[in-house]
């Protein structure tokens, strides 16, 4: 780099750089915060969607499934399960009580979590409201 | 070694490499369950696997950037560490937390796990790599505020360095950026929002620092540039990372619930993160064009240009090829993404993090300054091995995440997801294979450890 650049003006380049865009970042997650009322239909976040959020994390469900395309690719997108199922609470809750306790040979199998009734409630109630979150079209079908 | 304090980093390097060794043993676990879904079920579900193989990964390299704090602070500032006392204790504090978390993942199920730490009265757990118990993040809280007192402390009563300041600067955005582990509203897109702000503002932000300014100080060491030209450049290259990576974090908030003017941000800005890799690569290839000397360390100069390299390829090339907005919207959340996260892992943080133990090891053990040459050979045998073993495990998710892609998201008629994970079964056995000699590089990096002859002679 040449002589006329130095160290010094780098160094403001970097400080004076990276605070106005980190400030930049802090406006645009203020505008954010305020818009999403509308995109994530929060009036609808019930106890139960609460419970439910509560058991996907107690359960890791994140460490096999994706959610909205995050988390691990080894087992389907739930984000729209929901909408994948038929829009049916009951086939959700249904698929997660028959996983079999020992798997299935040769195969990938979901463990079997012996959650509640409550809980598989719950875990319904989130997903369905997870599926009704504004995501910009995302996935682009319905395999997820 | 110039200061009696530096020692302390030892302990630190060594348990990275033997947690390095834990993280890659899983690896090969999680990629023979991808193609035998029921192996070690239920006993170790993948679920399970993958925590284990993530969450040693971050501690790893946690260790690797703390032991190379504890070494470069004093050499830097020229005065020993304010409390080596201090780094120790905190060392066994860090391991205790680690391998107690890591047995806890292992020997009881997550849902335990969580009810006996108590995840009930504040509740952070099950969010993708933050899945450590609350009382783990607690423990991390502590070790990093232990680590920044003692390196701070010493910073003030020594020279202050560019490369020292922007490594302070560094740990302490890894420290802050971290709090926001604790931040778990009901509300999951308010959640993933702010979520990315402790994953993408430590990858894609402040671990750049870090990782630049240990690079910096292994050129400095390597090839006695003018300490003036390499903190110019290093201030040019975090400058357009943080630049670039921090509105670069809307490349995350495409599809979650935030609003579309992110496609555009996003798009826009990450487009620009390979620059600063790409400066990376000029600047380590320039400095060793201008060295004043040749140091007899061939294996720590190897990594250390290796990783702006593939740390260009991996985070750059491979992130830039699924970030803007409409390519994105196919590839989000497949094996493109895993992709892109094995290879700019392994070439921005593995890398570094082996360049600087690579460096300061021999010095820690005594040796005036490189381990001998047959010592070195085995550890560049090692390099090769899993430098090319990663490249072609990323190539190989790539075919797979194509094939997804193209099956599960574009064809006519699209498959479900596990029909898909069938039909591309192929690439995910080669990918085990690449894994494997993965492995063995990685025991060959070890036995370089134990292999002895004379030593290579300082340089004058």
């Amino acid at each position: 780099m040449s002589e006329k650049f130095t160290k010094s003006m780098a160094r403001n380049i970097f400080y004076g750089g990276s605070a106005f865009f980190f400030l930049f970042f802090i406006a645009l997650t203020f505008d954010t915060t305020a818009k999403l009322p509308e995109r994530d239909h929060r009036e609808n976040i019930t106890e139960q969607v609460v419970l439910g959020k509560k058991v996907w994390e107690d359960n890791n469900c994140i460490g096999c499934h994706t959610l909205l395309g995050e988390g691990a690719y080894f087992a389907p997108e739930l984000g729209n399960v929901y909408k994948r199922f038929g829009n049916s609470k009951e086939a959700i809750i249904g698929f997660i009580k028959s996983r079999p306790v020992d798997g299935i040979p040769g195969r990938r199998s979901m463990p079997q979590f012996n959650l509640t009734d409550e809980e598989l409630d719950g875990i319904a109630e989130f997903l369905k409201w997870s599926s009704e979150i504004n995501t910009a079209n995302w996935p682009p079908n319905i395999q997820g | 070694m110039q200061y009696k304090s530096q020692a302390v980093a030892k302990p630190y390097f060594i348990a990275a490499i033997a947690l390095f060794v834990g993280q890659i043993v899983f690896g090969a676990i999680l990629g023979l369950q991808y193609v035998m879904g029921d192996f070690l079920f239920p006993e170790i579900p993948f679920n399970v696997a993958r925590m284990v193989h993530t969450n040693l990964l971050i501690v790893w390299l946690l260790f690797g950037f703390m032991g190379a704090a504890y070494y470069m602070v004093p050499e830097e500032t020229e005065t020993e560490l304010y409390s080596p006392k201090l780094a120790l204790i905190l060392f066994w504090v860090f391991l205790a937390a680690g391998v107690l978390t890591i047995v806890g993942y292992l020997a009881v199920p997550y849902a335990t796990l969580a009810e006996i730490t108590g995840n009930d009265l504040l509740p952070t757990m099950g969010r993708e790599f933050l899945e450590q118990p609350t009382i783990t993040k607690i423990g991390i809280v502590i070790v990093a505020l232990g680590l920044l007192f003692n390196i701070s402390m010493t910073a003030l009563k020594g020279r202050k360095t560019a490369i020292i300041m922007v490594m302070i600067l560094g740990l302490w955005g890894l420290a802050i950026f971290f709090l926001f582990s604790f931040y778990n509203p009901e509300n999951l897109v308010l959640d993933k929002i702010f979520w990315w702000w402790v994953v993408h503002l430590w990858v894609e932000g402040v671990w750049e620092l870090i990782m630049g300014s240990i690079l910096a100080f292994v050129l400095i060491k390597m090839t006695g540039v003018d300490r003036e030209i390499i903190e110019k450049w290093l201030y040019v290259i975090i400058a357009m990372a943080l630049i670039s990576g921090i509105i670069g974090t809307g490349h995350h908030y495409f599809w979650i619930g935030t609003p579309e003017y992110w496609q555009w941000w996003g798009s826009i800005f990450s487009a620009i993160e390979p620059i600063p890799f790409f400066m990376m690569v000029i600047f380590a290839f320039n400095m060793v064009n201008k060295r004043k000397r040749d140091h007899p360390n061939k294996a720590a100069m190897l990594w250390a240009m290796g990783t702006p390299v593939v740390a260009f390829l991996g985070a750059g090339v491979w992130g830039f090829m699924h970030t803007l907005a409409p390519v994105n919207y196919y590839t989000h959340g497949t094996q493109i993404t895993a992709a892109h996260g094995h290879l700019a892992f392994y070439g921005a943080y593995v890398m570094i993090v082996l360049a600087i133990i690579s460096y300061a090891m021999p010095l820690l053990r005594g040796r005036a300054a490189a381990n001998s040459k047959k010592s070195q050979v085995v550890e560049m045998w090692s390099f090769w091995l899993m430098t090319v073993a990663m490249i072609f495990i990323t190539l190989f998710l790539t075919g797979a995440g194509i094939l997804q892609v193209w099956l599960q998201r574009i064809n006519e008629n699209p498959m479900g997801f596990m029909e898909v994970q069938d039909k591309i079964a192929i690439f995910y056995w080669m990918r085990e294979v690449a894994g494997i000699i993965f492995l063995i590089g990685l025991i060959l990096y070890v036995v370089s450890f134990f292999v002895g002859g004379d030593e290579e002679e300082a340089s004058s």
